[in-house]
Formats: structure tokens, C-alpha cells, sequence
């Protein structure tokens, strides 16, 4: 086998080059890698030079290197925050001890799990975003659409790298299952049904890194606290990736409704139909795309009362987000939570022990944050003097997963029976014309500073470049 | 929880919450979708497919009913009906909130509902197989192991795991560490591993480890599934053609004296401490064809008396645990037993007969593990001939009552050929062999007597019976016996009657009964597992079990 030149094929911090453990985990996983991504990765897009930020280090001048480069040659690198001198644990039971530079035996199922689940959402979405360039409504975008792509490859080798240096033989077996599952694969599907699901057009794609991606960030900021802290130092770096796929998410849908608003008014109409003639996405679509990406991101939440989410804060290796921030005993042995439950057909409010809910609880925290986006969505339907306002539906509205599963709940929060649900999902959730109109849409743009008609340009480019600028050659 | 209501052992079909029971030609399939709300007791969430004696109840019903109600099936597949989760065992808040009693009552049942899968398989041509379509822990992977062949979905995710010892504290105790050695021969060392891995085990390393028989893909499971049972199917002799009888509700009347069937009265007294079963011959005569047993269908006595034998042991057992002496007479014609045994044997290849004295072993091999004193009083009027006789057999003791001034009235006993291998105990053994040690002179002794009725002096000189006073002595003996029993520690006295009733050879079962069920019963009342702090008090709570450390 051809030695590896570790340090400049993978850039890293971990000190691959002086670790053989390491280096026999990854010699074989590489190539298998890399042969996932030219089977699942990005489609009939490998020779493509594209303009890519890489990460080469952790420093504030390192982790933002652009440059062209064909996504087969992107150096998928391993970075750790820089360990924080004595870091002790901050919540738990373990709380005041140091922090595990090691993985604890009695916690090793546990870390292992979540690492697992957290790792096999980052190929999954890759896998979900394959046929996207095919359609893609300008260089700029098909540029972002990339860069989210090998950084969400770029998060799976960091998950492998915590697999493969910290849990031995079962690490490496479960770092390859990683490359055997495969996203809606009736044999092998990804371990969360969000991740089974297509991402089939551009709405649903930024709708997805707005919301879902976002829902990566609360689960990440979770881990960012644990007691073991090459989990805590390794997601604390991919947070700083994370926040571009949610600003790919939140400017790509903030442009299509400027360009729908220009054409209302323009045509000084609202009627759905006359906009969809006209080539754009009516603001109800949009709504409908967002009341169907919000109800399924916060399923992966989880149950609202669970177990394993008072085990796992409980023995210290998930926080809530944004721990050290918080002004209680982080133990939350007698604490309560306010979870929500349909009784005798009206919702309602239920105290459970806070420990138990804690999914409950990173839940609220994203509602919370997500809200802040679509607000800055009707500031831009405001300033063009569009009386439509965007919401974010009822936490009850189309759930599949805890208490709430499988009831019937309108998008303002009445229980409502069979009947009344179905006579209106269409208007509260996409039709299949729904998304055949949009599909319909999706022609596939690529000359420098051309859009497709149904986007706005953004208003700068990538790294100070213009919006014009070639940010994909095609060779 | 033994506070609450009542548990009713009797359900059926229209009834079930927690499983779905479908045929399709000599295929049932028994499909697992437990009611989250649908618990037996208050205060827990049946999640992910997890069980508590109410999913059992329904389990153990729908076995009995595939049995009798459609010989036409051959082999059963035991399966989910959710998507990606198999059964996830039985529920642990269930477990945390039960009292020790309620625990060990609740293992028995499932323990002998299983040996029932097993029983079946190899009485009654009736082959199981366990279909793993997803994620399958502790209790969900003992089920599986009870049947005859387990196939694993091979879908990179599911596993099979015993998560008892990591997570828990406490064992797999409903067989799994018996079968996984005793049935599937897995190697010592590997189901060490095995079973302290909290995840378990998938794919192929599950199938080399030995713990299931295939694993086949997600999108090949359910042909391949059809595929196996039907071979299974092809090993069974269930007829084709038959008609099945319906099992008609345990007609039961309960008051403040007792529970009270057509065949079986139980009188309670709760100031003794006792129950007084009184079983009774049939009256009526009874068909001796295959087309009159047919015709009586459930009302045919072997039939019924079983049902309502069964359902008492368990309606005990569950809701009257300070009863701890059970008291058992007989009352009939003892002929009309016979002749029913007769008939039992010349008939014993058809399936509904087989059925029948299968339900009839069943049933006699829960009183063997019955954490009950079980005595035996044989008098005036009593019918312990065969069938009946070998209640008296399991017992802890016999009195039989001699009559000197009146010996036509002396109540007698009678073998049949039927007590010399057709009800074995879970130990392979027959009540008379386990009697006799296997000796022959003994066994040859009584087998000379068939055909004959035993009176008490010559039950003594047989070594049937304990002691035979006369009736001047009897209700003094009878009250003196009682009340010393009544007044000995409860705990010893089943420890001492769980070690006499099986001497000498072990099988599974008996392992399963005794030193996994010992081991388990030991561990659950230690404070490591059921304490405060124990490892099943915290589970789920977000605390940390605090152990003792010392080994013990």
C-alpha cells in the first residue's frame, strides 16, 4: 500500500503523522472514502474545479483558505479546538472532576451511540444533495451547494476520527457501517428517517440547511459542552462550518422571496397562479415548504420525554446548549419542564422531571433561534410593501415522534379531527403540484452572473469576490 | 402494585392491544405492537415495543389459541409490526416501580409462556420463528430465543442484545443466559462479551457468535422470512384439513368465598393462609370418538378442566400471593376419569387430543413451580385416577384417608398408563419417576396396579402417599399439618419445596427455573439492583446506580 503523506493529505491538529493507531484505522477507511464520494457524492461534478474554502488549521488565518480545487482532491482534514487548559466537567453527576481525554469504559455504548447517530447524518445529507447541481439556479449557488457538501464530508471525518482513535475495533467497524448505509436505501437506510427523505429541488435544499442544518448546530453545541473532550473540541470546530451551510439556507430563501415580491409587484398581483405563470414561487408555497422542513427537523429532537437524554446529561456526555451560560445547579435533579400533551382533544401544559426532557428543552432552544430567520424573511416581504407574513407553525403541528405523534394539529395549534385535517393539508403542507411546480422551475444555470428567474442575486459574493466571478469551471 | 385491581388471565382476539394475530394457509404470524398506554398497572409507557405481564397475557392467549383454534398452522412467525424496533423486552419502569413478589411472578409467567413455544415445537409439530425486523433488546431477544430459529434483519443498524447486566444490574432472566448456552450453544467467552455490551451484536458477527440462525437484507426479509416458515412447516404433521375448536370464555364466578369454575372450585381462606381447590370428575358421560370429542369441542371435560385448572393456578398466583398453602381434593366417580384417560391414550395421535393432554402438561408443570405448599388430601369420594392422580403426584405431600369401619366408602387411587410419561415435568421426568428416582422395582410395582383400584394401606406400601390416617385421626392431623406449615417462613418454605420437588436431573428448563430464576430473584432484591440507588431504581432517571462493591 502507497504510504500516506498524512500532514498534507489531511491537514489536522490530532498529530496523525506520529500516530500509528490512527494511521492503521485510516489507511484502509481512505480509500473506501473517497470511493463513497465518487459513488455519492455530488453527481457528474468531479472534475469541476471549484472555488472551495478549506480548512488547513484551526488558526483565525487557517481554517478559511479558498481556492480552486476538484472535490475528489479537497483535503478533508481533522481539527480540535485547541484543548482548553484543565477543562473540568461542567454538569452532571461528574461535575467539578476533569474532563475525560479518554473514553470512559462505563460510557463507552453511550459516546459510541451518540457519535454514531451524529456522524451518520453527515454522508446522509451528501447522499440527499447528489442530484442538486444538476439543476442548479447559478454558479454562485452551485458553488455553496459544494462547499456545504464537502464540509458535511468533512464532519463524517471528524466523527471517524473520534471512532477510530478512541473506540478501538468496534470504532473502525462502525466507521466503515458509515459508508455502507446510503440515505433512502430500502437495505441499508441512515439511521434517521429525516435523512431518508429526498432533498428533490433548490427551495427544499435551503429550507433544509436553514432548518435541519440548524437542528445539526443545536446538536453540536449539545456535544460542544460533553465531558469528553475530544468530542467537545471536535464539534466546537465543525460549528464554525455549520454556520455557513445555515447562512447557504437562510440567504438562498431570503433571495427567492425577494424575487417573488419583485414580481408581485411588478404584476401588482398576489394570485398564486399568475406568479407560478410568471415563473416565481408564490409566498403560500414557500410558507407550506417551511411548515413541512420546521415539523420534521424538530422530530429530530427526539421523544419529549426520554431516558437516554437524562442518562446522557445525567452521566455528562451531552449538555444543553450553551451549559456554561446557564444559572442553575447543572445537575437538574429536582427541576421540571413544561412539556406539551393532548388531553380530552385541547393541548396542554404537563410538568415531567427536567432531566427527562431534555430533548424537550434543545427543542424550545431551536424554536427559539430558527423563529429569528423567518423574521428577517418578512422584513423583506415588509420592505416591498407586501402585507404576507411568513410563520413558523404550532411545536404540535405534524409531528411523527414523542407524545405528540400522530395527532392531528393545525399549523395555530388546534386539535383538530381526521376530517378537518384532511381537507386542509394541502393548504398547510406541500401538495404533490406543490413541488411539480417547483421541480418545474429547476433549469440548471451556469453561466458567470446569470440566475435562474425564480432567485434573487445576492448581494456580495464569496470571499470579497463579485457575484460574477467564476466560481465553478466546468472543464 | 398488587393493590391494584385484579389481573384476568382470560382475554381473546377482539380484545388484544398489544399484538396482531394473522393466518395465511399453514402460516400465523404474531405481530408485536404494544399500546403505549396499554399497561397492565399504572405509571409506565409500554415505549418501543417493551412488555409487562398484560402484553404476556395476550402472547401466551394467542399461542393457545393457534393451537386450538387452527390446527391448519404448522409454524408461526414472531415478529413486529413496527417499523425498525423488534421488542425492546420487558418494560423497565414497569420493573422499577413493581414489588419483588410482582417481579417473580411476572418471570414465571413469561418464562412459562415461552417453555410453552418450546413445548409445542416439540409435542405438538408447531415450529416458531423469531422474524428480528429491527431493533431487539433484553426480553425481546428471550422470546426470540424460545422460538426454534431466529432470523436478524441485516440492515447495518438492528442488533440483538441482552443489555440486562451494563444497564440494569440485574440479568437476563427470562432464559436468556440458559438458552444462550444450554440451546444455542454459543461459547462462553463470546456471550460474556455478549452480554455486557449494552449495544449487542448485528449482522454477520450475530450469525458466527451463533445467536441467530440467518441474516438476510431489509428488502429480501420478508420473502425469505415465508420461505423458512413454510419448510418449517414442511417438518410439522398439524393436519391440513382439521377444524379447529373455539376456544369459548373460562366461564369463572369470583366472591368473597373464592373463585368458582364447572371443574374446579377454589374456597379461599385468608385467615389460613390457604386455598381449597376441589376438582371434579365429569359427570356427564363423554364422547369416546374422535367425532363426539369434536362435537363437545371446549366442552369436552380434559379440555375444560385444563382451561380452568390453568387459569386458576395463574389467578392465584398473581392475586392471592399470602395464600401460601394450597390445598387440593378431588370429588367424582374416579371411573369417569379413567375412561376419559382411555380415550386420551387411544386417541393420542390426533391433533386434538394431543392438544389437549398438551395443555393438560402445561398446566400440571406450572403447579411443579408453583412457590405454593401443595397438598394432596385423598378422601372420602375422591377421583385421584390418572389424569387427576397426578395433582397428588405433584404435591408436596399426600394424606389419604383410611376408613376401617367403612371400607366401601375408603376413598382409593388408580394409575393409568398416562402417568408414566405423558405429563413429564419441565425435567423430562414423569411425577412417579421423579417419585422413585427412575428406580424400577418401585415404578414396576405401581405399573402392576393398572386396572386396579389403590387403596390407602397399599398407597402406603406403593410409597403413593405420605401418610394415610384414619378417620379418627384425619381432621387432627389434617389442622396440625396446616398450622405448623402456616406458621414456617414463607421464603424457606419455597426454597425447600423448589429443591425436593426436582432432585436429580436437570434439563434447560429446569435451569431456567432454578438457577437462572434463583440467581435473578437473589440479584433483584439486592439493593444494587432494587435500592434506592440500585441500578433499576435509577434507570432512565438520569442517575448513576451506586453499587456495593463487594463481591458476594
Amino acid at each position: 500500500m502507497e504510504a500516506i503523506n498524512y500532514s498534507e493529505k489531511i491537514p489536522n491538529n490530532v498529530n496523525l503523522a506520529g500516530d500509528r493507531t490512527l494511521q492503521r484505522a485510516l489507511e484502509p477507511w481512505q480509500p473506501n472514502n473517497l470511493k463513497w464520494w465518487s459513488e455519492m457524492g455530488p453527481d457528474s461534478a468531479q472534475a469541476f474545479d471549484v472555488y472551495l474554502r478549506t480548512a488547513v488549521s484551526v488558526d483565525p488565518s487557517g481554517w478559511a483558505h479558498f481556492d480552486h480545487v476538484k472535490m475528489p482532491d479537497y483535503r478533508w482534514g481533522v481539527f480540535l479546538t485547541p484543548a482548553a487548559e484543565e477543562r473540568r466537567i461542567h454538569f452532571g453527576e461528574h461535575l467539578g472532576e476533569p474532563a475525560w481525554q479518554d473514553v470512559p469504559g462505563e460510557h463507552r455504548a453511550n459516546l459510541r451511540r451518540i457519535i454514531v447517530t451524529q456522524g451518520d447524518t453527515e454522508p446522509a445529507s451528501v447522499e440527499q444533495q447528489r442530484h442538486l447541481g444538476l439543476t442548479c439556479p447559478s454558479q454562485y449557488d452551485l458553488r455553496n451547494l459544494f462547499q456545504v457538501n464537502v464540509e458535511e464530508g468533512r464532519h463524517l471525518w471528524a466523527m471517524v476520527y473520534l471512532l477510530h482513535r478512541y473506540f478501538g475495533r468496534d470504532g473502525r467497524e462502525e466507521a466503515e457501517a458509515l459508508l455502507e448505509r446510503r440515505s433512502g436505501d430500502a437495505d441499508h437506510p441512515r439511521i434517521l428517517g429525516a435523512f431518508n427523505e429526498k432533498t428533490p429541488d433548490w427551495l427544499a435544499f435551503f429550507m433544509f440547511t436553514y432548518f435541519t442544518d440548524r437542528d445539526g448546530k443545536y446538536q453540536l453545541c449539545a456535544l460542544a459542552e460533553s465531558s469528553f473532550d475530544p468530542l467537545a473540541r471536535t464539534t466546537r470546530f465543525m460549528l464554525t462550518e455549520e454556520a455557513h451551510h445555515m447562512f447557504v439556507g437562510e440567504s438562498g430563501v431570503s433571495r427567492i422571496i425577494a424575487r417573488t415580491c419583485e414580481v408581485m409587484n411588478e404584476l401588482k398581483t398576489d394570485d398564486p397562479a399568475r406568479l407560478r405563470a410568471a415563473g416565481v414561487i408564490d409566498l403560500p408555497t414557500i410558507q407550506r415548504y417551511l411548515n413541512f422542513h420546521f415539523s420534521v427537523t424538530i422530530d429530530l429532537f427526539g421523544a419529549d420525554q426520554s431516558s437516554n437524554a437524562a442518562t446522557f446529561y445525567a452521566a455528562g456526555l451531552k449538555g444543553r446548549f450553551e451549559e456554561g451560560k446557564r444559572n442553575d445547579d447543572h445537575r437538574l435533579h429536582d427541576a421540571t419542564y413544561k412539556v406539551l400533551e393532548v388531553r380530552d382533544g385541547q393541548l396542554g401544559e404537563r410538568d415531567v422531571p427536567m432531566l427527562n426532557a431534555l430533548n424537550e428543552v434543545l427543542r424550545d432552544d431551536y424554536i427559539r433561534d430558527s423563529i429569528g430567520g423567518v423574521s428577517r424573511w418578512n422584513k423583506v416581504i415588509e420592505k416591498a410593501g407586501i402585507p404576507f407574513r411568513l410563520t413558523v407553525p404550532h411545536k404540535a403541528f405534524n409531528r411523527r415522534i414523542g407524545t405528540l405523534a400522530n395527532m392531528r394539529v393545525t399549523p395555530d395549534g388546534r386539535v383538530v379531527d381526521d376530517a378537518e385535517w384532511q381537507a386542509h393539508e394541502r393548504e398547510w403542507l406541500p401538495s404533490a403540484e406543490d413541488r411539480a411546480f417547483v421541480a418545474s422551475l429547476m433549469g440548471r444555470v451556469t453561466a458567470r452572473g446569470k440566475f435562474a428567474n425564480w432567485i434573487a442575486p445576492p448581494a456580495v459574493g464569496v470571499n470579497k469576490q463579485p457575484v460574477d466571478f467564476e466560481y465553478v469551471r466546468f472543464n | 402494585m398488587t393493590t391494584d385491581p385484579k389481573v384476568d388471565y382470560r382475554t381473546d382476539p377482539t380484545r388484544y392491544r398489544h399484538w396482531r394475530l394473522g393466518f395465511a394457509g399453514p402460516i400465523a404470524t404474531l405481530a408485536m405492537d404494544v399500546a403505549e398506554d396499554g399497561g397492565v398497572r399504572d405509571g409506565y409507557k409500554l415505549k418501543l415495543n417493551s412488555y409487562d405481564l398484560g402484553v404476556d397475557i395476550e402472547l401466551a392467549d394467542a399461542v393457545q389459541r393457534i393451537r386450538f383454534e387452527h390446527p391448519e398452522v404448522r409454524s408461526v412467525v414472531v415478529t413486529s409490526a413496527r417499523d425498525r424496533v423488534f421488542c425492546s423486552g420487558a418494560n423497565i419502569f414497569m420493573l422499577g416501580l413493581s414489588s419483588h413478589a410482582w417481579k417473580v411472578n411476572f418471570c414465571k409467567f413469561t418464562n412459562e409462556t415461552r417453555n410453552g413455544l418450546e413445548d409445542s415445537s416439540r409435542h405438538s409439530g408447531l415450529k416458531f420463528l423469531a422474524a428480528i425486523n429491527g431493533a431487539c433488546a433484553g426480553g425481546g431477544y428471550e422470546l426470540a430465543l424460545a422460538c426454534d430459529e431466529i432470523y436478524l434483519v441485516d440492515d447495518r443498524s438492528s442488533t440483538v442484545s441482552l443489555p440486562e447486566v451494563p444497564l440494569l444490574g440485574v440479568l437476563p432472566g427470562t432464559g436468556g443466559l440458559t438458552r444462550l448456552t444450554d440451546k444455542r450453544h454459543v461459547r462462553h467467552d463470546l456471550a460474556d462479551v455478549f452480554c455486557t455490551v449494552s449495544e449487542g451484536v448485528r449482522g454477520q458477527r450475530a450469525k458466527d457468535w451463533r445467536l441467530v440462525d440467518a441474516i438476510v437484507k431489509p428488502g429480501e426479509f420478508a420473502a425469505a422470512v415465508r420461505e423458512r416458515a413454510l419448510a418449517l412447516a414442511q417438518q410439522s404433521d398439524r393436519p391440513a384439513d382439521a377444524h379447529g375448536v373455539a376456544l369459548t370464555p373460562i366461564e369463572r364466578r369470583d366472591d368473597d368465598a373464592g373463585y368458582h369454575y364447572e371443574f374446579v372450585d377454589v374456597a379461599i381462606d385468608h385467615a389460613g393462609r390457604k386455598a381449597e381447590f376441589l376438582l371434579r370428575a365429569p359427570a356427564a358421560a363423554q364422547p369416546g370418538d374422535i367425532a363426539g370429542i369434536e362435537a363437545a369441542g371446549a366442552r369436552w371435560w380434559p379440555l375444560q378442566f385444563a382451561r380452568q385448572l390453568d387459569d386458576a393456578i395463574l389467578t392465584l398466583r398473581t392475586n392471592e400471593p399470602d395464600l401460601g398453602t394450597w390445598l387440593f381434593r378431588s370429588a367424582g366417580d374416579p371411573a369417569a376419569v379413567l375412561a376419559v384417560d382411555a380415550v386420551l391414550d387411544r386417541h393420542a395421535q390426533h391433533w386434538l387430543v394431543r392438544e389437549t393432554v398438551g395443555l393438560l402438561r402445561r398446566t400440571l408443570a406450572r403447579l411443579d413451580v408453583t412457590s405454593r405448599t401443595l397438598f394432596a388430601l385423598v378422601e372420602r369420594g375422591s377421583c385421584f385416577a390418572g389424569t387427576l392422580l397426578e395433582v397428588a403426584l405433584a404435591a408436596d405431600r399426600t394424606y389419604m384417608q383410611r376408613l376401617p369401619d367403612d371400607a366401601a366408602a375408603e376413598p382409593t387411587l388408580a394409575v393409568t398408563s398416562l402417568n408414566f410419561g405423558t405429563y413429564p415435568m419441565v425435567n423430562g421426568q414423569s411425577r412417579l419417576a421423579r417419585r422413585f428416582y427412575d428406580e424400577a422395582s418401585p415404578l414396576a410395582a405401581v405399573e402392576r396396579t393398572i386396572g386396579t383400584s389403590i387403596a390407602a394401606t397399599d398407597a402406603v406400601a406403593l410409597g403413593l402417599v405420605t401418610v394415610a390416617p384414619d378417620d379418627l385421626d384425619w381432621d387432627d392431623e389434617i389442622r396440625i399439618a396446616l398450622e405448623s406449615r402456616a406458621s414456617m417462613s414463607p421464603d424457606a418454605l419455597t426454597g425447600l419445596e423448589a429443591n425436593l420437588r426436582f432432585g436429580g436431573r436437570e434439563t434447560m428448563a429446569t435451569r431456567i427455573f432454578g438457577r437462572l430464576s434463583a440467581w435473578q430473584n437473589w440479584i433483584f432484591i439486592r439493593p444494587n439492583a432494587s435500592g434506592d440507588d440500585g441500578a433499576l431504581k435509577v434507570y432512565g432517571k438520569g442517575g448513576k446506580a451506586k453499587f456495593d462493591w463487594l463481591r458476594v
